[in-house]
């Protein structure tokens, strides 16, 4: 199908787009990649009155170094986070992940911001922006406001955003040197949504200190597995400890979807958080 | 709500262009439909399928998942430009010789996502040749004959610049 009518809006500053989106006559929708929203209005899914394409705002695409954090405005489109130096050595977490998020056609126009506006339960970058501990800046025409990941996803395409607010940037802490990354996903082919998939991050691996492991595509949004992580917390690598923070996982809340029940979704939540330790392991020796 | 119309400028293929779209048309069907440039195809509309990828400033992307007033301004290359490319032309000899397409639907964007594999340095390896091209579905082939059809044109590349180096020592 072809998308219904709107009216097309194309600022060329933020100031002229978040003035468009704290009209609250008509319903406002921001377009930025567009490699979700699009299909979605395609499949007629949804259908906004008027849409705000950020396209035009060259103050969105930055990527700076600040003092050990990474600031990254959200119309970098995910190509740009791959070909980037600051992100490769800062995040090393993205240069493992990104290379899933869909096809390279799709990576040249989907954007981080955009991602985490949509908060598709499948998405990997929620996740990944969970595992960092990164923030999101919003901004709206009265003013800004930070955001920890971990209060921003709420639920099905659900956000801490509000009405006229815009994703401006992501926040997120560099990498130090005994810090250590890993990510798994199951799907069915590469590219595809993932039936399953995890993002982790781990102050130290050996043993276990401060980790962080968020699931994708298993709930309702991406979800932090605090039990499995206090059951590492300490231990060293081995079947048995992996074996008990797979029990732990059984206190999160998964969700069925048209591939796979409850049941396999919890299975599989085990299957991509051994992998990816694994993963981790065999890196650090 | 009246339909919203905008006129637009971009380069298709080398020729300047100027149309007045409405803002709802994407831009594969701007291709198809106003420039009358049939070799892009649309197939699934949502993403999925790869059919309408076309060349925009540069790099590949959704036909059908870009608006055509989003290409304003913009240099696009479609199947059609690419024909007269060095690549493009070797993988549609290539494509031929080892029958790597059989209805056809899918086969502009094979090409245009292969251009893209083969031009940026791709190796052979074909899981590499299949991981790029995974964004584009076939559903004739079985994708075999198109990961073999990718992979000669590289390998007969290569073995074109070692005999060239070879002959210049």
């Amino acid at each position: 199908m072809k998308a219904p009518d709107f009216k097309y809006e194309c600022p060329l500053t933020l100031d002229d787009a978040l003035a468009c989106l704290a009209s609250d006559e008509l319903d406002c929708q921001p377009l930025a990649g567009g490699q979700s929203l699009m299909p979605m209005m395609n499949l007629r899914l949804a259908g906004p009155e008027v849409i705000v394409d950020l396209n035009k705002l060259s103050e969105l695409e930055f990527i700076y170094e600040e003092v050990s954090r990474v600031s990254i405005g959200s119309m970098v489109r995910y190509s740009a986070l791959l070909a980037s130096a600051i992100v490769r050595k800062h995040i090393p977490l993205f240069a493992k992940a990104v290379p899933h998020i869909a096809h390279e056609a799709i990576r040249n126009r989907g954007t981080i911001g955009g991602s985490v506006a949509l908060a598709d339960p499948a998405a990997e970058m929620p996740a990944l922006l969970r595992a960092l501990n990164a923030s999101i800046i919003l901004k709206s025409s009265s003013g800004s406001r930070e955001i920890p990941a971990d209060e921003f996803f709420i639920g099905v395409y659900d956000t801490a955003l509000e009405q006229g607010e815009l994703v401006h940037s992501i926040s997120i802490p560099t990498a130090d040197i005994d810090q250590r990354f890993g990510f798994y996903e199951l799907a069915r082919r590469h590219g595809d949504y993932a039936m399953a998939g995890v993002a982790i991050s781990a102050s130290s691996i050996n043993p276990y200190v401060g980790l962080r492991i968020v699931f994708f595509s298993v709930g309702d949004h991406a979800l932090r597995a605090t039990d499995a992580e206090a059951v590492l917390e300490g231990q060293i690598y081995s079947d048995a400890v992996l074996d008990k923070a797979k029990d732990a996982l059984a206190s999160l809340e998964f969700n069925e979807d048209m591939n796979a029940s409850e049941a396999t979704k919890a299975h599989l939540a085990g299957v991509v958080m051994q992998r990816a330790l694994a993963g981790m392991n065999a890196e650090n020796t | 709500m009246m339909s919203d119309k905008l006129d637009i400028e971009l380069i298709v293929n080398g020729e300047q262009i100027q149309q007045s779209v409405l803002v709802r048309t994407n831009l594969v069907d701007f291709l198809r439909d106003q420039v009358g440039l049939t070799g892009s195809h649309v197939g699934c509309e949502q993403g999925v399928c790869g059919a309408c990828t076309v060349e925009v400033d540069g790099v590949m992307v959704r036909g059908c998942l870009m608006l055509a007033v989003q290409a304003n301004g913009s240099t696009v290359t479609t199947i059609e430009g690419f024909a007269g490319n060095t690549t493009g032309k070797k993988l549609q000899n290539a494509f031929s010789e080892h029958n790597a397409l059989q209805c056809g639907y899918c086969t502009p964007g094979m090409l245009a996502s292969s251009i893209e594999y083969i031009d940026r340095g791709g190796s052979t390896d074909r899981d590499s040749i299949r991981q790029h091209l995974s964004g584009n579905y076939c559903r004739c082939t079985g994708y075999q004959a198109i990961v073999d059809a990718v992979a000669s044109v590289i390998e007969i590349t290569d073995a074109g610049i070692n005999q060239s180096e070879g002959a210049s020592t």
